[in-house]
């Protein structure tokens, strides 16, 4: 697989925040997703999911480590189902209930 | 308030506009009655769901407007001229329509009293809208609590392209007015009226270092707008010596928060 | 059932463009921008092109040699799943005719399958047959000027008969493979091949 070209000095306009991705968790989870925290399977750095890069359109979320720029999360919502793939994500542990 | 961890699944309901009110020649609030709202914190948003009568459907984030203590729910709306959904909220929606949402969402770009301070707050255009919510909460929450005031002082830095574009305008300025704890600075980018003593520019590191909080007083500092511009502030605060965990960004995307 | 927003209308088709659209489409006028990661930068120094046998064997291309191939330019409508269709987009670059015939010649034998990897990661698999007879390219220009970073430059797959998923931006390699492997959104629910003709968006759509 050929390595992309650093980009850190760059912006990516169309990226925002895990916080983006609430909503279609929510769908998936019943407690905030974003709050959680998750080991990415990249590099192995345990980061709050609400601090995940977003990139989300039309076809689907894309959850994205800011460190390793990997992809944790990644969701796709069809007429039928709402399509969830975690293996970027090694474990995840929400925050138990109060 | 919204407990971590037990928060009931998050359903679309119903909502009834009760009125859709100008704010900025391109921005508007809704006032929302929401039967049944379970509350939320300062700097959740909420989805819209609209549904045309093919069946065809679309959902937009936005943040919450008002604060958990108001009554009625607001959000506060910029219209693009060539957004699918905003055009729609802003020029067609009217009182008595109904309106379908789910939240509230995102229990992590969130602040309220109990958080503490010193509070730091960095918006650009629409950004703004999640930090008043956080600034009405603080207003209501702390009341003629003078001393609590001075334990959680604010200072917001607001960017906006022109002075009739500044939303909230005169309410910022009547709550700087009345709370010596409270510093609103803004920064007008394209154009400024006659007379104009303040800054004129984008919001760059040595803006930070001039009106932020310093590092060593360790402020909550929420960052909310373009992408562009949230990347660039929060980058520039890490590099002032903010500790990033203290620093919680909202991107907007590239339109800043308007489709 | 949902509420039906008063007044709302979405984005509609006009009649005139009625006939041109698969089912379920509307034309825009932009571009939309849709991606999965950041936008890779890679130089045009560092890039390169491969097209790799089941078996290893492979025929690579750097930027100068891949523009020395013959190239076509071609007009076509292009149609994503998200349901905007563009007309007559003009693009320039190699068929992957072109491509297929050079790889043969240096031993790269054929499989009924093809799956495009790209810079960033993303991934999107297709039938062998579906590449072949003029129906793709490797495209590098788009509008008459160099196909732009965040459209898939510095070059993108291009097969205009599928969604639009399907044409990959930022590829680096087409593999060849014996049975298909579904690629980056065909593993999230997505249909596997994409004919916007039969409107097969998703998985399970006939």
């Amino acid at each position: 697989m050929k390595k992309r070209a650093t980009r850190k000095s760059r912006v990516d306009a169309h990226r925002v925040d895990g916080n983006a991705a609430a909503g279609v968790l929510s769908e998936l989870f019943v407690p905030d997703l974003t709050v959680a925290r998750a080991k990415c399977a990249g590099c192995g750095v345990t980061r709050t999911i609400g601090v995940l890069l977003v990139y989300a359109h039309g076809m689907g979320t894309v959850m994205r480590c800011p460190g390793c720029d990997r992809v944790v999360l990644r969701i796709a919502r069809t007429p039928t189902h709402v399509w969830l793939d975690a293996t970027g994500a090694t474990s995840i542990a929400v925050p138990a209930p109060r | 308030m919204t407990s971590i961890g037990a928060a009931p699944k998050i359903a679309w309901r119903l909502t009834t506009v009760i009125d859709v009110i100008r704010e900025t020649p391109e921005t508007c609030t809704l006032t929302l009655d929401v039967p049944g709202w379970p509350g939320h914190r300062a700097g959740q948003h909420v989805d819209v769901r609209l549904t045309a009568d093919d069946g065809y459907q679309t959902e937009r984030s936005y943040s919450i407007a008002s604060p958990p203590e108001a009554s009625r729910l607001a959000l506060t709306i910029e219209r693009l001229d060539d957004g699918e959904v905003s055009p729609y909220l802003a020029d067609e929606l009217h009182a008595g329509d109904k309106l379908e949402l789910r939240g509230p969402i995102g229990g992590y770009f969130v602040w309220d009293v109990a958080t503490g301070g010193p509070l730091l707050l960095v918006g650009g255009g629409s950004g703004i809208v999640p930090l008043m919510a956080m600034v009405r909460h603080r207003d209501i929450a702390l009341g003629a609590d003078v001393a609590a005031r001075h334990r959680l002082p604010v200072r917001l830095l607001y960017s906006s392209r022109r002075w009739e574009n500044v939303i909230y305008r005169d309410e910022l300025h009547r709550i700087a007015e009345m709370d010596p704890t409270v510093e609103v600075t803004h920064t007008l980018t394209r154009e400024q009226p006659a007379g104009w003593a303040g800054f004129k520019r984008r919001i760059d590191r040595a803006m930070l270092e001039m009106v932020a909080w310093p590092a060593s007083e360790h402020p909550h500092a929420f960052v909310c707008g373009p992408t562009s511009l949230v990347e660039a502030v929060a980058g520039n605060l890490v590099e002032l010596g903010h500790q990033p965990v203290l620093i919680k960004t909202e991107r907007f995307g590239p339109t800043g928060g308007a489709v | 059932m949902s509420l039906v927003s008063r007044g709302f209308r979405g984005r509609r088709q006009s009649a005139e463009t009625a006939g041109r659209l698969p089912p379920g489409q509307y034309e825009t006028r932009d571009f939309p921008v849709l991606s999965a990661g950041p936008t890779p930068r890679t130089p045009l120094t560092a890039w390169d092109f491969t097209l790799r046998g089941a078996d290893g064997k492979s025929a690579r291309w750097t930027w100068d040699e891949f523009v020395a191939l013959p190239r076509q330019t071609t007009t076509k409508d292009i149609h994503c799943v998200t349901k905007w269709s563009k007309f007559d987009t003009v693009w320039e670059g190699i068929s992957i005719d072109t491509l297929l015939s050079e790889a043969a010649a240096k031993g790269v034998a054929s499989s009924p399958y093809v799956v495009a990897r790209c810079d960033g990661g993303y991934t999107t698999n297709l039938p062998l047959a579906d590449v072949m007879g003029g129906k793709a390219w490797i495209a590098f220009m788009y509008d008459g000027k160099p196909l732009p970073p965040e459209h898939g430059g510095p070059a993108r797959l291009l097969v205009p008969h599928l969604y639009f998923w399907k044409s990959a931006k930022w590829v680096r390699e087409l593999q060849l493979i014996e049975s298909d492997t579904p690629g980056f959104w065909e593993s999230l629910g997505y249909h596997n091949y994409g004919d916007p003709w039969r409107e097969q968006r998703y998985a399970g759509d006939e």
